[in-house]
C-alpha cells in the first residue's frame, strides 16, 4: 500500500518526459525514439525514478570543450584563417538513400548542410562557399563560390535526389580547378560528406590527392557509413580531418566543427594586405541605378568610395573598379576570434560558505539567484578578471554567443587593463 | 516570476530592457537637466507597464564607471511601495538609481587623470547585461514575452568599446532581439545607428527634448507585433565606415590584414595585431586581376 502514492508520481514524470521528447512524432516513430529511454532516468534517494538532471553534465561537457579550445589557442599562434574559400562536396550516390539515418542519409545531409552554411557565414563573414554534388560517377558544380547563404541552401534543396556511384577523383579534380583561381591569401578548403563505401574513378586517385596537396587545399571528410582508407589517406596528406558520424547529432557536431576558422598555417596562405572600401549606406528614399542588377532602385544600397557607383549588397566586389567592398560590421563579426574571453573559474558550493567570501549569490548577468532549493548555493562560475559571479546558463551564453564578459565591460578600471593588453 | 499566467502570453506582451545613461560628465554639460529627462522617462516606463499587465520592465543604469540593475518589475519586492505617497515603480527606481549614482561616483575617484576629456558611458556593459537577462527570459519556457532593448543614450561613443559593442549587437541579432535607440546627444551615435540597423530596431534622435515623453510613447512604446502596422521613423543612412587600428581615424578606404582582418589606413610591412609579415606587396594587383577573371 505504501507504494500507491508513489505510482502516479512516477508515471507523471515519465509522461512529461515522453511528451517533450516525442513532440511531433508519429506513433510508429516513437518506438525508435523511445529506444534506450531508460537511460534518461535515475533513482533519487527515496527510490523514485526521476529524469536525469542533465544541466550539470551538459555544463561539464561544455567546460571541457572550452578548456580544450583555450589550450589549443595558447599553444598555436593566435592567427586564424579568416578568409576561407570552402567547397562542400555532397555525395548523392545511391548510398545516400540508405535509411540508417532517419528519414534518409540524404535528408539528414540536406538539413545539416543548411545549418552549417548559416553558421559558417555567421562566423566567417568574408568567406565564400561553393557546393558540389557527386551523382552517377560525375561531379557537378551546384553553386559557385559565393557569399550568400540563401542561394546555396535553395540550390541544394532543389537538387536532393540520388543515383549511381560516387567518384572522389572527379569531385576533387573539379574543386581543384575552381580553387586554383582564388587569391593567395585565401584558405582553400574542401569538406566532403561521403555516404558511399567505394569510389568509381576514371584515373589514379593518388595522383589527384598529391595535386591537392601541392595546391595547398585542406581536405576534410565526414563519412556516413564506415571508415575508408582512401578518405583517411586524403585527409592525412592534405592536413584535414576525417571522422565517421555515428548518428544525426554526432554528424551535426562534426559538421559544425568546420564552422569556426581553422588556425592559419602560413605555408597554406600568404599574409597580405588587401585594399578594401567601406561604403556608406544611403538614406531610405534616395534613388539610384545599381550596377549589380542594372535597374533604378529606391532606397537602400551602398556607394563605392572609389568610383561612387551604387551596389545593392555587401560584401561584394565593385563591378567598375574591382575594389572589395565590405561594411565594418562584417569585419567586426570575426573580431571575437581574435580577442576571446578567458574561461571562467568554477566556484565550488563549499567555498561559498566561507564567511569572509561575500559573493552576493546572485548572477551578475541575469540577476538569477544562484541558490538552489533549500537555499544552499548551487554551482556557479566567476570571471578571473572582474571576479563577478555568473550562473551556468550565462556562462555558456557568454562564451558561445555574446563573447563579452558583462562584468569586465561594466567597470572602467578593468577596461583599461584589457585595453593595455 | 508569475508562472500561472505565462500560458496567456501572446505576441504583444513585451519584456522591455531599458539602458539609462547616467554619465554625470554628459549631464553636467547638457542643456536639459537630468531630473527633467528622468521625469519624462519615468512616465514612459509607467505607461509601458500600464499597456499590459503582463508586460515586464527592467532598467539598467549605464554609468561612466559601472553599470547596474536599478529596476526589475518581475522581482516581488518592487510591487510594494515603501512610501505611500509614490507608486512602487517611482520610489524603488529612484532609490536604486540614487544608490547607483553614488556608488558610480565613488568608483571614479581613483583615476582623476582624465580631466578635460568626457569619458564615455559603459554602453557595452549594460548591453551585455541586458542580453544576459533576456536569455534568462528565453530559458523560462516557450511562452516567454517578446524581448527588446531600448537604449536611452546621451554621451558620445567610446571607441575603446567598439569590439565589445559589436559582439553584443551580433549576439542580439542572433537571438532576434531588436535594439531600439533614442539618442539625445548632439551628433548621431554611429554605434547605436549600427546596433538598430543590424538588429532591426529603430534609431531615433528626438529633435525637441521638451516633448521627449511624446516621442518615447509614440515611437518606442509599441510592441513588436504592432510595429508592422505603424509608420515609424525611417533611417537616415547608417555610417558604416570603419576606424583604422593605427590612428583611430575614420576611413572609407583602407588596407585589411588577410589573417586577422585588422584595418589600417596605410600600407605596413607587418601587422601590428597578429604579427604576420606581409609577403608580396605587388601581389595585391595580381590577385585582384585573378579575382576579376573569376567574376
Amino acid at each position: 500500500m505504501s507504494k500507491i502514492p508513489e505510482r502516479p508520481l512516477n508515471g507523471d514524470v515519465e509522461d512529461d518526459d515522453e511528451d517533450e521528447a516525442n513532440d511531433g512524432l508519429e506513433a510508429w516513430e516513437r518506438t525508435y525514439a523511445e529506444d534506450r529511454s531508460w537511460e534518461d532516468l535515475q533513482e533519487d534517494e527515496s527510490g523514485l525514478l526521476r529524469p536525469i538532471d542533465d544541466t550539470a553534465i551538459y555544463h561539464a561537457q561544455y567546460r571541457r570543450r572550452l578548456r580544450a579550445l583555450a589550450s589549443t589557442a595558447a599553444t598555436a599562434r593566435i592567427q586564424k584563417g579568416l578568409i576561407r574559400y570552402l567547397y562542400v562536396v555532397v555525395d548523392l550516390s545511391k548510398a545516400a538513400s540508405e535509411r540508417d539515418f532517419r528519414p534518409s542519409r540524404m535528408a539528414v545531409i540536406g538539413r545539416q548542410v543548411e545549418t552549417f552554411i548559416r553558421e559558417f557565414f555567421d562566423q566567417n563573414p568574408l568567406s565564400h562557399v561553393g557546393l558540389v554534388t557527386i551523382k552517377d560517377g560525375i561531379a557537378h558544380c551546384l553553386t559557385e563560390l559565393g557569399g550568400s547563404p540563401e542561394s546555396h541552401i535553395k540550390a541544394l534543396m532543389g537538387k536532393l535526389e540520388c543515383s549511381g556511384d560516387a567518384s572522389l577523383q572527379n569531385a576533387l579534380e573539379l574543386v581543384l580547378g575552381y580553387l586554383n583561381q582564388i587569391p593567395s591569401y585565401g584558405h582553400r578548403e574542401v569538406l566532403i560528406l561521403y555516404s558511399a563505401l567505394s569510389t568509381c574513378d576514371p584515373g589514379d586517385l593518388m595522383e589527384t590527392i598529391q595535386k591537392c596537396k601541392r595546391s595547398k587545399i585542406r581536405c576534410s571528410v565526414i563519412g556516413l557509413a564506415a571508415e575508408m582508407f582512401i578518405c583517411k589517406h586524403l585527409c592525412q596528406e592534405t592536413g584535414g580531418t576525417y571522422y565517421v558520424a555515428l548518428d544525426e547529432t554526432h554528424f551535426k557536431e562534426l559538421i559544425l566543427e568546420h564552422a569556426p576558422p581553422p588556425p592559419a598555417i602560413s605555408e597554406y596562405a600568404t599574409a597580405n594586405l588587401i585594399k578594401m572600401g567601406f561604403p556608406q549606406r544611403a538614406a531610405e528614399g534616395s534613388v539610384a541605378i545599381c550596377t549589380c542588377h542594372e535597374e533604378a532602385k529606391i532606397g537602400g544600397g551602398y556607394t563605392c568610395p572609389r568610383c561612387k557607383v551604387r551596389v545593392c549588397e555587401l560584401p561584394t566586389e565593385c563591378r567598375i573598379c574591382g575594389l572589395t567592398l565590405i561594411s565594418s560590421p562584417h569585419l567586426a563579426r570575426s573580431y571575437h576570434h581574435l580577442f576571446p574571453i578567458v574561461p571562467f573559474d568554477e566556484v565550488s558550493p563549499s567555498s561559498q560558505n566561507d564567511p569572509h567570501n561575500s559573493l552576493p549569490n546572485i548572477c551578475f548577468g541575469c540577476q538569477q539567484s544562484l541558490l538552489t532549493q533549500g537555499s544552499k548555493p548551487g554551482l556557479s562560475v566567476t570571471c578571473p578578471k572582474c571576479k563577478q559571479q555568473f550562473c551556468l546558463d550565462c556562462d555558456i551564453y557568454i562564451h558561445e554567443s555574446l563573447h563579452n564578459c558583462p562584468g569586465c565591460e561594466s567597470f572602467r578600471h578593468s577596461k583599461s587593463v584589457i585595453a593595455a593588453q | 516570476m508569475p508562472s500561472a499566467p505565462s500560458k496567456l502570453y501572446s505576441d504583444d506582451v513585451s519584456l522591455l530592457v531599458v539602458t539609462l545613461d547616467t554619465n554625470p560628465f554628459f549631464w553636467s554639460t547638457f542643456s536639459v537637466p537630468f531630473s527633467d529627462f528622468l521625469s519624462q522617462v519615468l512616465a514612459f516606463l509607467n505607461s509601458i507597464l500600464l499597456l499590459s499587465q503582463l508586460n515586464q520592465l527592467v532598467v539598467i543604469a549605464t554609468g561612466c564607471n559601472s553599470c547596474g540593475y536599478v529596476y526589475d518589475s518581475a522581482s516581488s519586492k518592487n510591487h510594494v511601495s515603501p512610501t505611500a505617497s509614490m507608486p512602487a515603480l517611482y520610489s524603488n527606481l529612484l532609490h536604486n538609481l540614487e544608490q547607483f549614482v553614488a556608488r558610480d561616483q565613488k568608483l571614479s575617484k581613483p583615476d582623476h587623470d582624465t580631466r578635460g576629456i568626457v569619458p564615455a558611458s559603459l554602453l557595452s556593459g549594460s548591453l551585455s547585461m541586458s542580453l544576459c537577462y533576456i536569455q534568462r527570459a528565453f530559458r523560462s519556457g516557450s511562452m516567454h514575452p517578446q524581448p527588446r532593448i531600448l537604449c536611452l543614450q546621451g554621451s558620445a561613443d567610446g571607441p575603446e568599446q567598439y569590439v565589445a559593442i559589436m559582439n553584443a549587437i551580433f549576439s542580439a541579432q542572433r537571438s532576434t532581439v531588436p535594439i531600439d535607440s533614442c539618442y539625445i546627444g548632439s551628433n548621431n551615435s554611429a554605434f547605436l545607428q549600427q546596433a538598430s540597423y543590424i538588429t532591426g530596431g529603430i534609431y531615433y534622435k528626438p529633435p525637441q527634448l521638451d516633448g521627449l515623453f511624446q516621442y518615447l510613447s509614440t515611437v518606442f512604446a509599441t510592441d513588436l507585433h504592432s510595429r508592422a502596422f505603424l509608420r515609424l521613423p525611417k533611417s537616415v543612412g547608417v555610417d558604416f565606415r570603419a576606424s583604422c587600428f593605427c590612428h583611430k581615424q575614420t576611413i572609407d578606404m583602407g588596407y585589411v590584414c588577410s589573417v586577422c582582418l585588422s584595418i589600417f589606413c596605410e600600407r605596413h610591412d607587418k601587422c601590428s595585431t597578429c604579427g604576420s609579415v606581409f609577403g608580396q606587396a605587388q601581389k595585391d594587383v595580381t590577385s585582384a586581376n585573378s579575382k576579376k577573371r573569376k567574376a
